[in-house]
């Protein structure tokens, strides 16, 4: 699992694993090592019940709701979603971790769905954008980024309003400085960024009842 | 004879919409997560595709094996692209394509094909024209006026180098399409920058009668002047649909290959040589450039960019490399062209020293715009508070030391042919159609913005109808020219429509045709809401026949609805920290002319953007090509670095509103303000530590190297 600027993820490689013993593991898996994804998660010493290599059946629970799928245990909780679902408002960019157009919210922690596996996300509470409008009302966060005009082609759009609902569910009152700090794992190609700090000051004090704290 | 319709644009103060900040029409579906692109295209029987692609820059296939591939389960098409004797030319060309049941399974088949390459001799930097040997090719010499006689009768001269290296376009939706071919029908689903084109591009590859390709994109991830053709994956797409019976094939390009072979813009590197008088006023100017584009070599920027300085000589040397090739990127040449100029001239302002915004005043007269830069730099200078911060090359202390830079820029624009169909029905219901599409500028909001101008309706009265072959055709959205032709079809076509409909009425309201006005939902006499009818009872008259009204946009005669051609200025205030190497914005400011204004919000938008693009560009974004292995050493978005929320600092924009500027029409002004801020970067840093850091992007490895120069 990939999460984003979590303070509580663990910092050092444990589990016992040389740096070599882990090397020659993933030997055969070279992509592992080239994508810079070195979380403990993925160290992990092989469980007892190994899943797959062949489609295995996953449940995910989306927006409160449970999905069943028969996925391969490779696929990750991106493609399982706009793949397998029509989950579709997370965006595949880079793939790896870098840009959060496929930001969700899993357990209230935000996190990056290219780099989660779909049967690591299993038991969780999983909240796509698609989640975010209640009885066909824009979710403050999203109403915001259309008054301050935070999008242009609109394909970071999606993540950035979760990674922003996200950020807000654990500071509800930031500064600006604060909101530059919390976003900064989200990247827009054409430029987006000045609408989004606005939209997200206005949505903070939206959602706290459209009082300053 | 009816007198020919006005379509000419309300004045000024007639406009209850046009020129008023207008929240985007489609703001909610894309803030909402429901705006669907190509690539968010899901069904049933969907396939998904894959490339395989050249590890190497330079290699001849001398054998490929697809037979492990084919065994694979769920796995319904393997096609070679490469076959045994083609030369690949640059790392990431195609080589085969598979369609599966799962992506996962398409990538697992690309692994499973064998092919044996014979690796050639390659060559992939253009850097250093020394190397570049019998792959550089030099242009003839360009001679104007007398520059050797300039340059001898010059009281100030400066020669420096400078650089600006190719950068990708790095659209966060990759290219790619979703595609059936079933039967002798296409049913096309891209990600493109030209809706009503890409058809006839892709049928001319299939062999397909082009009226056979159907299109239909309604939102489109980035572009930048990367997406206009079909592409070698589009009619690739097709043929593994076509193998697999007709089903769907998405097939968009992973990251790495995104960056590889989706486009870039082309780099240009110079030695420059320019002259004044003690006075500022420039005199000659000497170039040798070159530039890499790919294996093709690469465009010329126009050097000197805005300043037509009497004496020049030029020389430039297009590198062909064996790299992915370049495609127009947001202002072609222009980024180049003013990066290599506007430093060129700070440095020389600085020799003087003289204040460059002073110096580039004195200068204007051989600008194309004199009044209207001189005005912009003033506001500029206002805005940023260049009187009171800015100080000589050099001057600060401290280790954190701030400078303040400009740069200024020009484009052209117009309008490009389009067509628009209106139609009004008899229960009062409006349609607005036409193939444009809408990149994220906007164009949505400002087609309907003019429709809701015309027709005196709310903007929610419209329905508009984009991104389908089936309406009328619009051109591709490239060169800034989309809103003025989409505009001006829109108005044109709402005009008529708007006609037909007083024709309709006249009678009710005892008052000739051309005697009516649509005002705030109603049909009236002009100036007399006492004789009027609302929208929805004049529709009724219509009895059972809408209105459908076409309006068309011509290129070279726009009819004063459009125009081109625009100046602007950017300037920019950073911080150095001279230990860590860092550049920080502070602050950025861009004036723009921008023509009749139609919507100030998404303009807005726009030119925040072209600064933040700039500021990636100068900071950041660099293809770094290794020659060892002739491969991108950063083909992904953690290594080929885009600015975040963090890193662009303040940006003020202005508007150059004024009637002499709103009497030319609509002029876009996407690629106008992506040009300047980047060379305004470049000379505040040059500015705050004293010395030119002679190739971005501004790194700490190369100002830390260039303050070392200085120290020397």
């Amino acid at each position: 699992m990939s999460s984003k600027k979590d303070p509580d993820a663990p910092k050092k490689r444990g589990n016992g694993f040389s740096r070599r013993g882990f090397i020659r593991g993933v030997g055969i898996s070279t992509g592992a090592l080239g994508s810079g994804i070195l979380e403990t998660a993925a160290l992990a010493a092989p469980a007892g019940n190994v899943a797959g290599p062949g489609a295995v059946p996953v449940t995910l629970k989306i927006n409160g709701k449970p999905y069943n799928l028969n996925i391969e245990p490779r696929v990750t909780l991106i493609d399982a979603l706009r793949n397998h679902l029509d989950f579709t408002g997370a965006k595949k960019v880079c793939d790896r971790a870098t840009c959060g157009a496929c930001t969700v919210i899993m357990d209230g922690k935000v996190v990056y769905s290219c780099t989660t596996l779909a049967i690591e996300a299993q038991g969780k509470d999983i909240q796509t954008i698609e989640g975010f409008s209640q009885n066909g009302k824009l979710h403050p966060v999203s109403a915001a980024f259309v008054n301050h005009d935070a999008q242009q082609c609109g394909y970071c759009t999606p993540g950035f309003v979760v990674a922003v609902k996200g950020f807000l569910d654990k500071h509800p009152n930031p500064t600006e400085q604060e909101v530059e700090a919390g976003l900064g794992g989200n990247l827009c190609r054409c430029g987006t960024y000045m609408g989004v700090r606005k939209a997200a000051l206005e949505a903070a004090k939206e959602m706290r009842g459209g009082h300053n704290a | 004879m009816p007198e020919a319709p006005n379509y000419s644009w309300p004045p000024m103060d007639k406009r209850r919409v046009l020129g008023k900040a207008t929240k985007r029409v489609d703001g909610p579906n894309k803030a909402s997560g429901r705006a669907k692109y190509s690539s968010d295209f899901t069904q049933k029987d969907l396939l998904h595709g894959a490339l395989l692609t050249s590890p190497h820059a330079h290699a001849k296939v001398t054998s490929i094996d697809t037979s492990e591939a084919e065994k694979l389960p769920g796995v319904t098409a393997v096609r070679v692209i490469a076959s045994p004797g083609t030369e690949l030319m640059w790392v990431g060309q195609e080589v085969a394509s598979v369609a599966a049941e799962t992506e996962e399974t398409a990538r697992d088949a690309t692994r499973k094909i064998k092919v044996q390459y014979e690796v050639l001799p390659h060559m992939v930097r253009e850097d250093d024209l020394k190397k570049a040997g019998v792959r550089a090719k030099a242009a003839g010499e360009q001679v104007k006026g007398d520059p050797d006689k300039a340059f001898q009768e010059a009281d100030a001269v400066v020669e420096g180098h400078y650089g600006i290296p190719v950068i990708t376009h790095c659209c966060l939706e990759p290219h790619g399409n979703v595609l059936e071919w079933k039967g002798d029908h296409v049913n096309l689903y891209p990600s493109t920058q030209n809706v009503s084109g890409i058809g006839g591009d892709l049928s001319q590859n299939l062999k397909v009668p082009a009226s056979n390709v159907h299109t239909n994109m309604q939102y489109i991830g980035g572009g930048f002047g990367s997406k206009f053709a079909a592409d070698l994956w589009g009619a690739e797409a097709a043929r593994l649909s076509k193998a697999s019976g007709g089903r769907p094939v998405k097939l968009f390009l992973e990251r790495s290959t995104e960056l590889l072979i989706a486009g870039n813009r082309p780099s240009a590197f110079a030695n420059i040589k320019v002259a004044a008088k003690k006075d500022g006023t420039i005199t000659a100017w000497q170039s040798e450039s070159w530039a890499t584009g790919g294996i093709g070599g690469g465009g010329s920027p126009p050097i000197p960019y805005v300043f037509d300085i009497p004496n020049q000589r030029k020389n430039h040397s297009a590198v062909s490399t064996n790299c992915g090739g370049a495609r127009a990127w947001r202002a072609p040449n222009h980024q180049q062209a003013c990066y290599l100029t506007s430093s060129a001239l700070e440095d020389l302002a600085a020799k003087l020293n003289m204040d460059p915004a002073e110096f580039f005043d004195k200068n204007l007269g051989l600008t194309p715009r004199a009044e209207v830069y001189r005005a912009q730099i003033k506001k500029g200078a206002e805005l940023i508070d260049w009187q009171k911060l800015w100080h000589p090359r050099g001057q600060g202390s401290g280790t954190v030391r701030r400078g303040l830079g400009l740069a200024i820029s020009t484009w052209g624009g117009g309008g490009h042919n389009s067509q628009c169909r209106t139609n009004i029905h008899p229960d009062g219901t409006v349609e607005v159609e036409l193939c444009s599409q809408d990149l994220g500028t906007g164009t949505r909001t400002v087609i309907t913005m003019v429709a809701a101008e015309t027709l005196g309706l709310p903007l929610g009265a419209i329905t508009l109808k984009i991104g389908d072959s089936s309406l009328p055709p619009s051109g591709a959205s490239g060169g800034s020219t989309t809103v003025g032709g989409v505009s001006s079809s829109t108005r044109k076509s709402t005009v008529n429509a708007l006609a037909k409909l007083f024709d309709a009425v006249a009678p009710s309201l005892g008052g000739a045709a051309d005697q009516l006005e649509a005002v705030d939902g109603r049909i009236q006499v002009k100036g007399d809401p006492s004789k009027s009818l609302t929208w929805k009872a004049a529709c009724q008259k219509l009895g059972v026949n809408k209105i459908s009204e076409m309006g068309e946009n011509n290129q070279r005669n726009p009819g004063g609805l459009n125009s081109s051609g625009v100046g602007g200025v950017q300037m920019a205030d950073v911080s150095v920290d001279t230990e860590t190497g860092m550049v920080k914005i502070n602050k950025a400011v861009a004036v723009q002319d921008v023509g009749l204004l139609i919507n100030p919000k998404t303009a807005e938008s726009q030119i925040h953007g072209g600064c933040i693009m700039g500021i990636c560009a100068a900071l950041m974004e660099e293809r770094i090509m290794d020659q060892q292995t002739g491969r991108m050493l950063n083909p992904d978005m953690e290594f080929y670095k885009l600015a975040g929320i963090g890193d662009v600092g303040d940006i003020i924009v202005h508007l150059d509103i004024t009637p002499e500027h709103d009497k030319r029409g609509v002029i876009g002004l996407g690629e106008p303000a992506a040009i300047a801020l980047i060379t305004a970067i470049g000379n505040a840093t040059a500015n705050a530590i004293g010395v030119r850091v002679p190739e971005i992007p501004l790194t700490p490895d190369r100002v830390l190297a260039a303050l070392e120069r200085r120290n020397a």
